[in-house]
């Protein structure tokens, strides 16, 4: 194993063997473990600082502005001045908020986003862990994000945050349900919760396969991360700033980051799910371009998140439940049972594609047919008053 | 020791702690936040069992849940979600004795038990327990019935909760 083929492997290699030198064997794995968990760890926490420049950067593009551009070229010092500038920043904690909990809140949260890159396969071999039920371990950690917001709105001891926490509840578990019943798809069509088996059985892609369930995760998924247009949590107008109203300094600087990581997070897992995630030519002889083509496809899935966020108004929150319960579930569920269906008749034959094509077609179809009725009726009975005569001036 | 037992043994503890911090709370939420602690506890021992599905399916679906018991404490108690009671029942004396009893009669039944020490044959690596496990749960020789039983008390549970719920409609 040379060291262009897999740099990292062959440092790990050395690095290991250096320890198992060095020191006893439970010492040097546990060593060894504990450094493999840092370094994935702080991947995440060190691509954040970049991830708020390009969201800047292209954000302001999106509004026809220039966005950052005074700190160092093109602006890529400025995310470092803004992190001084946090640090740097009184920390206030309110008289009556609950402190331990209101200190635990924004770490917690942004902890649940870097667990899920604990399974992330950046390229063949090179996973934290592959777990067996890598898919489901990523909904289980996705309950700490939901806990850690409404700790940090109940302990703040303010009404509106409390009101952003209930939201936020009230949201991401709607959400969920959704996203897990299209994360589905993808197991079924692997025929496996494994991260690492997922990613080597997309011969196909399976956007291909699953186009609807494929966008039905994407829109849940910035359901989840709670940003526009379902940035109903933290909506300014309405309730101040939502779950982190009492937040200051870097305490609020770890809710943002946690925020930014787990929409980059939403991209990468698109990717892996429906993108093939490390797949492309030549991924498999030399690892890096593996890591790099899944960098790539992340960074797609993060540019839709952007193009969302930067296009769409915030919604109504009756219209964010309806589309939820009443649009993406039940479309997610019927995608589900047809795809279980579709994949035992034609599967092995050569008409996999075509079969599975036409019944996502099919469901796309019948659910806008339906709503589009739905909301034809709702309309004729939209209450209608009496004309009255307008006042005309004298 | 070796780093699994120390694992363990912390956890141990600290589960049994959350545990007895959760009954004597109280303050409802702080209540509900030691639970999680204490069922992650019971995750990771999952775990420190090679069981990862259990463990996985623990924080989904029990820590998962909490989230909504901390909204029904917020929401049922108004405003101060401090109790001035005592949270122990006066029962107490009793409860403590018909603990003990079980603990008891539990340790003499497993002390007669033989097998109580023997150590589980090992998993192979090859086996892929989560395929085994679904294919159990719908195989007529295993769980098929119990599996379906429990999906229609569940689903006769949902449109319960629907029918209570849903608004009467009002005569035109």
């Amino acid at each position: 194993m040379s060291f262009w083929q897999d740099p990292i492997g062959f440092l790990g290699e050395i690095i290991r063997n250096f320890l198992f030198n060095l020191l006893p064997e439970a010492w040097a794995t546990f060593i060894f473990t504990l450094l493999s968990v840092v370094i994935v760890a702080s991947f995440g926490l060190i691509i954040v600082i970049f991830l708020i420049w390009v969201e800047r950067k292209i954000a302001a593009r999106f509004q026809d502005r220039l966005g950052p551009n005074r700190a160092g070229p093109y602006g890529l010092l400025q995310t470092f001045a803004d992190i001084v500038k946090l640090i740097t920043k009184e920390d206030v904690v309110p008289e009556k908020a609950d402190k331990l909990t209101f200190n635990i809140a924004p770490i917690l949260s942004v902890v649940a986003v870097l667990l899920i890159w604990a399974v992330v396969p950046f390229a063949p071999g090179w996973i934290g862990t592959d777990l067996n039920v890598g898919v489901l371990y990523i909904a289980a950690v996705g309950s700490f994000g939901i806990l850690s917001i409404l700790m940090a709105g109940w302990s703040s001891n303010n009404k509106y945050a409390l009101l952003g926490a209930f939201r936020a509840v009230a949201q991401l578990i709607s959400y969920e349900v959704p996203m897990l019943i299209t994360l589905m798809v993808p197991v079924l069509l692997a025929r496996s919760m494994g991260m690492m088996e997922m990613v080597q059985d997309q011969d196909v892609w399976f956007i291909v396969l699953a186009p609807v369930s494929g966008l039905i995760f994407m829109v849940s998924s910035i359901a989840e991360v709670g940003r526009t247009p379902f940035d109903l949590l933290e909506a300014e107008s309405e309730i101040v700033a939502g779950y982190h109203t009492e937040y200051t300094g870097m305490k609020f600087g770890l809710f943002f980051a946690g925020e930014f990581l787990h929409a980059f997070t939403v991209g990468v897992l698109f990717a892996i799910f429906f993108l093939g995630g490390w797949r492309g030519p030549g991924a498999e002889e030399y690892r890096l371009l593996g890591m790099v083509y899944l960098m790539l496809k992340g960074f797609l899935g993060y540019f839709i998140v952007m193009w969302v966020r930067s296009t769409l108004p915030r919604i109504r929150i009756d219209h964010m439940l309806a589309l939820n319960w009443k649009f993406l579930t039940p479309v997610s569920l019927s995608l589900l049972v047809l795809t279980a269906i579709l994949d035992k008749i034609y599967g092995e034959t050569a008409l996999r594609i075509p079969a599975l094509l036409a019944g996502n077609a099919v469901v796309l179809l019948l659910g806008y047919l339906i709503m589009r009725a739905v909301s034809r009726r709702q309309t004729k009975e939209r209450p209608t008053f009496k004309k009255r005569p307008v006042a005309k001036p004298a | 020791m070796t780093a699994e037992q120390g694992v363990f043994i912390f956890t141990s503890f600290l589960t049994l702690f959350s545990g007895y911090m959760t009954v004597t709370r109280t303050n409802l939420v702080h209540s509900a936040l030691f639970l999680v602690v204490a069922l992650f506890g019971v995750a990771v021992i999952f775990v420190l069992l090679d069981a990862g599905f259990l463990a996985v399916v623990q924080v989904l679906v029990y820590i998962g849940a909490i989230a909504i018991l901390m909204i029904f404490a917020v929401m049922l108690t108004r405003g101060n979600v401090t109790d001035e009671q005592e949270s122990v029942s006066p029962f107490f004396g009793w409860a403590l004795l018909l603990a003990a009893l079980f603990a008891f009669a539990l340790i003499v039944m497993l002390g007669q038990w033989q097998d109580v020490a023997a150590q589980a044959p090992a998993l192979s690596a090859e086996r892929n327990t989560v395929a085994e496990l679904g294919a159990a749960l719908v195989s007529p020789e295993a769980y098929v019935i119990p599996f379906e039983v429990a999906s229609v008390l569940l689903l006769a549970a949902l449109i319960g909760a629907l029918v209570v719920a849903r608004p009467q409609k009002k005569k035109r």
